[in-house]
């Protein structure tokens, strides 16, 4: 069954105890199949965004739309099988394989059992991500980089409406990076889903985003196709930083940031 | 996982290195399984051993016999078996069960391999709460009779146990917070110990010491009955959440972000912890080293997947005291040696070994 929802939020508002961190947040109807770039500077609330949106956190005010459903109606368990939230790290020092925690990710904390295709399932995954050589590696031992690796493997095992990335390639090289985004988008396109994933690099941003959101100090400061919005004056003075914008061979928007 | 391949995850064919990773899960599946009928294994021949060695010599055969046929046995064989030996020998099993279950949930609630049962102070304020009954013969439950020492240990450690679900209700969940307040907790409960012991005559000195030494001699059927209860019920409940245990080793924030309720998780898992210590260091006195060792052999052997780690760290805390209670009787026949001091001097070079196994892993 192909998913054909769209993903809305209006008038979102979040505040820990009196510390506001979103306001007034409007996203107009993402629609499926889309990847989103979510940016802005560390402390901007992209974090917090996710966890509203995946239900971690209840905002105080403001709707959520999947569809024409509003995500506050649902239990939390119903609400993380329609949007996968993944974390920027895993801290752990547990004596887990790398399958056991994508399989624990794929059987949603729940069943007896794990069948041949539960097996399956998970090995694909592996496959895809490149890691399946370690399956049976001890998670605590894996580099950074690694470990992101399977987290990635962690959501994209799921099936979800929505996706949510909070930094995936923060501990990525180069060449894993440009991988791992590359995954996320084939997989947001061939599930019909929506994807966000909150990214540092603006340039990983306009190269794989389809729609970009601009966070700034909890509002929402701009949105809409990357070229616009990396072009707007906006994103200099909410990074604090000047900005040069240049085209790549490939006419890319490439973004040369200085103080 | 090349810039040509243009791959997602439903276009992969079931190729031969999904298929290789699928199958390498699968037979580590199986062998998990092998561990664990192996480990069942071993802890029925210690029963076994542990009831056949005493002053009544009986072979393994014969103790067998007596067990599964009574009908057959003389009367004194089934006196020693049935009355004498087999309460103790099960006692010895269930307690080190019980142990090996808090001690496997209360690292994995806690994220902290160091944590052990009696790591929140619980052994102290039943070692306080039985000094207090020896003492005083103040009962904290009127009308226990001959289970007074027992009763107020359980009494106590339970407290103890509720003051730190109290703090942790107030100040927040996190592990560190209630290792702290533990810590806190076990220093109190061991100076008001100190206490008892100096106004304390030599004769309960002498009782209140040997107490914490831990003996499986208290054993008797009653007793056996409320471990089995107690364990069947915990272990079920934890086998309930074996998933949600399972990712809460991978941090609080993972772990929520998969749907699980971390802070109610961790104390509602305390709550059955706390029962668990409680009956067991109330029945035989403060044992150490099981509760922290049993999981850390469940965890090198099978892992920390619930699924496979609870079972197996119930079973290596219950190898472990049968393995005990074999030993306490077999350095001096004639003398059994309280156990707690048979475990720490098995589990000190034990513990030692692990954590320079641990150290050379990390040098590698």
């Amino acid at each position: 069954m192909m998913n054909t929802k769209t993903l809305a939020v209006e008038g979102l508002n979040y505040s820990y105890g009196k510390k506001w961190a979103l306001y007034d947040i409007d996203v107009s109807a993402l629609q499926p199949g889309m990847l989103v770039g979510l940016i802005g500077p560390n402390a901007a609330g992209k974090s917090t965004l996710f966890k509203c949106l995946s239900g971690m956190y209840q905002s105080q005010s403001g709707a959520i739309l999947l569809g024409e459903q509003s995500l506050a109606e649902l239990s939390l368990r119903k609400r993380l099988k329609k949007v996968c939230f993944m974390p920027q790290f895993f801290s752990t020092s547990a004596a887990l394989s790398v399958f056991e925690v994508v399989l624990m990710s794929y059987k949603q904390l729940a069943g007896w059992s794990v069948s041949a295709e539960d097996r399956l399932a998970v090995a694909r995954a592996l496959d895809l991500a490149d890691i399946g050589h370690l399956a049976d590696a001890n998670i605590a031992e894996l580099s950074g980089g690694q470990s992101q690796m399977v987290s990635l493997c962690q959501a994209l095992v799921r099936n979800a409406d929505v996706y949510l990335f909070d930094e995936p390639t923060s501990a990525l090289d180069l060449r894993h990076q440009l991988e791992g985004l590359t995954r996320i988008k084939e997989a947001m396109r061939h599930r019909n889903a929506i994807g966000i994933v909150a990214l540092h690099d603006l340039n990983l941003a306009a190269r794989f985003a389809d729609h970009l959101l601009l966070l700034g100090n909890g509002r929402l400061l701009a949105e809409g196709d990357p070229d616009n919005v990396l072009s707007q004056p906006v994103i200099g003075q909410t990074y604090g930083v000047n900005i040069d914008l240049l085209q790549t061979k490939e006419e890319i928007t490439h973004v040369s940031a200085y103080l | 996982m090349s810039q040509t391949k243009n791959r997602s995850i439903e276009d992969i064919k079931t190729g031969d290195s999904v298929q290789k990773i699928a199958e390498q899960y699968k037979k580590y599946s199986f062998k998990r399984g092998i561990l664990v009928a192996l480990a069942l294994l071993m802890l029925i021949v210690f029963v076994v051993l542990d009831i056949m060695i005493g002053p009544a010599d009986m072979s393994f055969f014969e103790t067998l016999s007596i067990i599964f046929n009574p009908g057959n046995a003389t009367a004194q064989e089934q006196v020693i078996v049935w009355d004498l030996r087999l309460p103790v020998a099960i006692t010895a099993l269930m307690i080190g069960a019980m142990l090996g279950v808090a001690g496997a949930e209360m690292q994995t609630i806690l994220n902290n391999p160091l944590a052990d049962p009696f790591t929140l102070g619980l052994s102290s304020a039943a070692s306080f709460g039985a000094a207090l009954a020896i003492t005083t013969q103040i009962s904290l439950i009127p009308g226990v009779g001959i289970f007074l020492v027992s009763a107020n240990a359980f009494v106590m450690a339970m407290l103890a146990s509720l003051a730190l679900f109290a703090f942790t209700k107030m100040r927040g969940m996190s592990a560190e917070i209630m290792i702290l307040v533990g810590i806190a907790m076990m220093f109190s409960f061991n100076a008001l110990l100190s206490l008892l012991q100096y106004g304390a005559s030599e004769m309960e000195l002498a009782q209140i010491v040997f107490w914490m030494m831990g003996s499986l001699v208290r054993a008797s059927w009653e007793k056996v009955a409320i471990c089995g209860i107690v364990l069947a019920v915990t272990i079920s409940y934890f086998m309930s959440q074996r998933w949600t245990l399972t990712a809460l080793r991978m941090g609080d924030e993972k772990a929520s972000s998969m749907g699980v309720n971390v802070k109610r998780l961790r104390l509602t898992a305390l709550a059955w912890v706390s029962l668990l210590s409680a009956i067991a260091v109330s029945f035989v006195g403060v044992i150490a080293f099981v509760g922290l060792v049993g999981p850390h052999i469940a965890r090198l052997i099978v892992g920390e997947d619930q699924r496979g780690f609870l079972p197996f760290s119930a079973l290596a805390g219950a190898l472990i005291m049968s393995g005990t209670s074999i030993v306490s009787k077999s350095i001096n026949p004639g003398v059994i040696y309280p156990i707690s001091i048979i475990t720490s001097l098995i589990g000190i070079p034990f513990f030692i070994s692990l954590i320079l196994a641990r150290r050379q892993r990390m040098w590698q």
